[in-house]
């Protein structure tokens, strides 16, 4: 069965946790080479957000559709299509980072997945390193590798939750360069981020979340920065 | 509380306020003498600890595989009911076994695999409380394999020790002994029922609180 | 089902690959292990005599105990880097992962036992040679039921809070079966006159309990494991 997809819809999503609305009624729509971008403070959803459409966690009321498919009845063929980059990273401080990407490799079904994570490694330019236990490995250089691991089966959909935190400079091009070509190659891509300068420019589009609602995004002009504080702190 | 419940409640209470006399009236047995009456509440309660169990079992099975949140307000229902009822088997039992065998405490097979089944829904009850968001899921999970348990749990303790009075005892009795059993039987039901449904509607109540709630905001 | 083995079996390799990158559960679990012997040996054993049946009642108190405490260290191995979601997120079938997981804390399990074994012949003269198969077949089958819940409800922990507290509380009454049969059987081999029919009994009680266990673990990992 092919679970490829080209569009993303989120309808009417909403997850509550008793009467706690850590998501109301957030509708979005994505097409191939989309950059979203979710903004707010802690505590808006953005991390809510990323888990449904993750498939790991079920929305309480709307729908998410995938093309198609939806979470159920895409089912494992979905899930691996998906790419996530979450705040944890998601690999093993004790393997090197060739056995984690040759591991998840593998577990997606890669025919070539030992190949391919090689391939990965030399590209962030981490090939001299990928015999190395990911626990020595610098907070940047971890990201790199927790991306390419994400990257590895070229998802249609691309979830990143606050993928600069801890970056220098120098990591923050790297990776932005890298979500650009991820574009050019027609991923969807939804990031979760605080760092508003960093992503002026990268984004296609922004949602800004507040308190698990999608504000309405003031198309007035101005940096991003702008923007998001007049629609968060209404000015 | 609904119609049903008051009568049920109210019906219970009128049986078991004449329970005694009942109970007095019934002929006395001449080994065990005076302690064979806490047979009256003992085999009751301890019957409806098993049904409360099952309940619990098949209702988070129904949770878990049929996605219905309802279910999982009866599995939380019969569940607080198991611990209930398994309080007052666990208390009538020694009350008895103090005075037919010299000790509080025998290891009898029966009583004892009542105290692990009793340990398994506590434990639910404890993951419930103290074990956050999704605990519910997590619960009934447990809850499923508690109900599974029963069976291994019953004969394992008897391969383990042995001391009960062996066979079902109900039929054997004399009509006379067996009327009063029927009558309690009948008086714990009821209160079961109602003690059970009233549960579970406050727990429904308290989903449409959160229900409330979340839709008051809109406005 | 070759595609469900494959994932397994994956999940295997890497813990037991990450496992021997440290020996960290092995190494303080058979630690453990050894001192929880020694505090009822200290508690049951009187003038050099151990009273009757209490080698086969220590031999699986010990197990129980650390095996609680590897299921604990290894699903907070999965925790820390929310690894599990990421697995969980693998287009993978997720009974396969609870398998794989099984299997990993079965051969750590079995290999503590290999030494604990041995152990307790020696401190407390037991009969360990007498019926070597039959002994281990209890061990194995008794280890199957125990991981069986255990990986079940540490998994599902995984996401509880008060997780550590709550591991035990929930996995010891519903041991309690494997736990009187292990102790009943590996009682019978021990003793002066053997009890054969009493320890095959055991046995065969113990894989019926394997069965319908991981048959129903199988079965509800995935609801319970979705949110």
């Amino acid at each position: 069965m092919s679970a490829d997809f080209t569009t993303l819809t989120v309808e009417q999503l909403s997850r509550h946790y008793g009467r706690r609305k850590a998501l109301h009624r957030v509708s979005l729509a994505c097409h191939a080479g989309d950059i979203i971008g979710l903004l707010g403070p802690n505590g808006a959803g953005k991390s809510t957000l990323l888990s449904i459409l993750a498939t790991v966690l079920a929305p309480s009321e709307g729908h998410v559709r995938y093309g198609t498919l939806t979470a159920a009845s895409g089912g494992a063929a979905l899930r691996g299509r998906i790419g996530m980059l979450g705040h944890d990273l998601f690999l093993y401080p004790e393997l090197s980072a060739l056995e984690n990407l040759v591991f998840f490799g593998n577990l997606y079904g890669l025919a070539d997945a030992e190949a391919r994570a090689k391939a990965a490694l030399a590209r962030t330019g981490l090939g001299d390193r990928a015999h190395d236990a990911v626990a020595g490995f610098s907070r940047g250089m971890r990201q790199r590798v927790a991306l390419e691991r994400a990257l590895l089966h070229e998802p249609r959909l691309l979830l990143l939750d606050e993928p600069f935190t801890g970056l220098d400079q120098a990591s923050t091009r790297a990776l932005v360069e890298r979500l650009r070509q991820v574009q050019r190659a027609g991923t969807m891509t939804v990031l979760a981020t605080h760092d508003l300068d960093t992503v002026d420019g990268l984004l296609t589009r922004e949602c800004i979340l507040r308190q698990g609602r999608l504000l309405g995004v003031d198309a007035s002009q101005g940096t991003l920065r702008d923007r998001y504080h007049a629609t968060v702190h209404g000015a | 509380m609904t119609r049903v419940q008051q009568l049920q409640l109210a019906l219970a209470g009128a049986m078991l306020a004449v329970a005694p006399w009942i109970i007095d009236g019934a002929p006395y047995e001449s080994t065990m003498g005076l302690v064979q009456k806490i047979f009256y509440f003992h085999m009751p309660s301890a019957w409806l600890f098993l049904i409360a169990a099952l309940v619990a079992g098949v209702a988070s099975a129904r949770f878990l595989f049929g996605r219905a949140p309802s279910a999982d307000y009866w599995a939380v229902a019969a569940a607080e009911m198991a611990v209930v009822f398994g309080i007052i088997t666990l208390v009538t039992g020694p009350l008895w076994a103090r005075k037919a065998w010299g000790l509080w405490w025998v290891w009898d097979a029966r009583l004892t695999s009542s105290l692990i089944l009793w340990l398994i829904f506590v434990a639910y009850l404890l993951l419930r409380r103290f074990g956050g968001p999704g605990s519910d899921k997590l619960g009934a999970g447990m809850a499923l394999f508690g109900l599974v348990n029963v069976p291994f749990i019953f004969v394992s303790v008897n391969v383990w020790r042995t001391l009960h009075p062996q066979t079902s005892v109900v039929p054997t009795l004399p009509v006379e002994m067996g009327a009063p059993l029927w009558f309690c039987l009948t008086a714990f039901l009821l209160l079961f029922l109602a003690l059970m449904s009233m549960r579970a509607g406050l727990a429904r109540q308290r989903a449409r609180i959160e229900a409330l709630y979340l839709s008051e905001e809109e406005a | 089902m070759r595609q469900f083995l494959r994932v397994a079996w994956l999940v295997v390799q890497k813990d037991l690959r990450v496992e021997s990158r440290s020996f960290e559960v092995v190494s303080t679990t058979l630690f453990f292990s050894v001192t929880v012997v020694l505090i009822f040996a200290f508690g049951l054993v009187r003038e050099g005599r151990p009273a009757d049946d209490v080698a086969a009642a220590i031999l699986w108190i010990a197990l129980a105990f650390s095996g609680t405490l590897a299921l604990g260290r290894t699903f907070e191995r999965e925790r820390q880097a929310e690894t599990l979601r990421a697995l969980l997120m693998a287009p993978a079938d997720r009974p396969a992962l609870y398998v794989g997981k099984l299997a990993g804390m079965l051969v750590l399990l079995v290999l503590i036992e290999a030494v604990l074994v041995p152990l307790i012949g020696l401190l407390f003269q037991a009969p360990i040679l007498r019926y070597p198969w039959s002994l281990a077949g209890l061990l194995l089958a008794g280890t199957v039921g125990f991981s069986a819940v255990g990986t079940l409800f540490a998994a599902m922990l995984v996401r509880a809070r008060s997780r550590d507290v709550l591991l035990p509380i929930l996995l010891y009454p519903m041991t309690v079966p494997v736990m009187i049969m292990g102790v009943r059987g590996t009682a019978a081999l021990f003793q002066a006159t053997p009890d054969e029919p009493l320890a095959r009994f055991c046995l065969a009680f113990l894989v019926f309990i394997d069965v319908v266990f991981v048959t129903l673990a199988l079965w509800t990992f995935e609801p319970v494991m979705t949110d």
